[in-house]
């Protein structure tokens, strides 16, 4: 294997430090989707084929709401949350390079992690090496424990006795927080949920978080409460 | 839907996503506005998820144990504390109050 250099140590070092940590959150997913009615093999492959956190929490929380009545509202708070990976996805392309194989590999370990380590990285080297590595240590950290929380969560059973369903929405907090940075998305965010809370009454379960996704369109079409000098 | 097929079409359609950008030309998504409407969504849409996790009882709104779990979830992630911990943490207090209540 070839000398490497400090640039791509640095993002080997990044790489590992996100790639542990996130694999974590695979625990939380296993278990939170049996409980939410998947059975071991489906929610394994929601970690093997979609393969995007978010995503993947937002399918089982609605299923979890709303049963498979809810199936169409389901898929589409998965997809609307997988949109931001089509902007990733373009970000990540001249860094990957040509060759078919190579990018289907890389769209496949197209996620938040994988882009916010290559994009840390200052030479290109070092953007592709942090890139890959970050991909596959939290693939196969993502799947493992997505397997051990899945066989937890098949022995506990009841969900609500153990609070599994705080747990739920305490997992959404954990992924929102972090984006919580900027005035505007704080605003969307606070806009969302309300908006989620007073239609529930009203729509069919998983349909009032779809309806919410028009606050981000309506702030981010208008750019309203942004902060002068950061508008895009 | 069977929960097959909402799994398998979910995962289809997110795995598309992510290749969308290797296949097309970025011109289409250089819009600053288009950017920062996506961004916005990821926003979006977790808060509401969080919502309707937290006080959704099917179609109806419940205040129940799992507003205060939540709460002391917001406190933790305000400390820094690891996502794995915030999560049990959730569900214990709200497995707590339950079992008081």
């Amino acid at each position: 294997m070839a000398e490497r250099s400090a640039d791509e140590k640095k993002a080997l070092r990044a790489a590992l430090a996100v790639g542990l940590a996130t694999a974590a959150y695979g625990i939380s997913f296993g278990a939170l989707a049996t409980v939410s009615g998947l059975d071991i093999w489906q929610t394994c492959f929601l970690s093997l084929v979609m393969f995007t956190g978010g995503s993947q929490f937002a399918l089982i929380g609605v299923l979890a709401s709303g049963g498979l009545a809810a199936g169409g509202a389901a898929v589409t708070s998965a997809a609307l949350l997988g949109t931001r990976n089509v902007f990733y996805s373009i970000r990540m392309a001249p860094i990957i390079g040509p060759g078919f194989f190579r990018r289907a590999a890389a769209a496949q370990l197209t996620i938040d992690e994988s882009v916010a380590v290559a994009s840390a990285q200052t030479s290109l080297p070092a953007q592709r090496y942090g890139f890959w590595v970050t991909g596959i240590v939290i693939y196969l950290g993502w799947n493992l424990t997505t397997l051990i929380g899945a066989l937890i969560g098949d022995l506990l059973g009841d969900v609500s006795a153990y609070g599994l369903d705080a747990a739920a929405a305490a997992a959404f907090l954990g992924l929102l927080w972090p984006r919580l940075k900027e005035r505007q998305t704080q605003a969307v965010a606070v806009g969302a949920a309300v908006v989620a809370t007073l239609l529930t009454p009203w729509l069919m379960p998983g349909l009032p978080v779809i309806v919410a996704a028009v606050v981000a369109i309506v702030i981010g079409g208008f750019n309203l409460f942004a902060r002068k000098g950061t508008t895009a | 839907m069977t929960t097959w097929q909402i799994v398998i079409l979910a995962s289809i359609v997110c795995l598309a996503l992510k290749t969308v950008g290797y296949l097309v030309p970025p011109r289409a998504f250089e819009h600053p506005t288009v950017a920062r409407t996506a961004n916005l969504l990821t926003a979006a849409l977790l808060a509401a998820l969080i919502a309707v996790q937290t006080l959704g009882a099917g179609q109806s709104i419940q205040v129940d144990a799992r507003l205060p779990a939540v709460a002391v979830a917001a406190v933790l992630y305000a400390l820094r504390v690891p996502f794995v911990v915030v999560v049990i943490a959730a569900a214990a207090v709200a497995a707590l109050i339950r079992a008081v209540t």
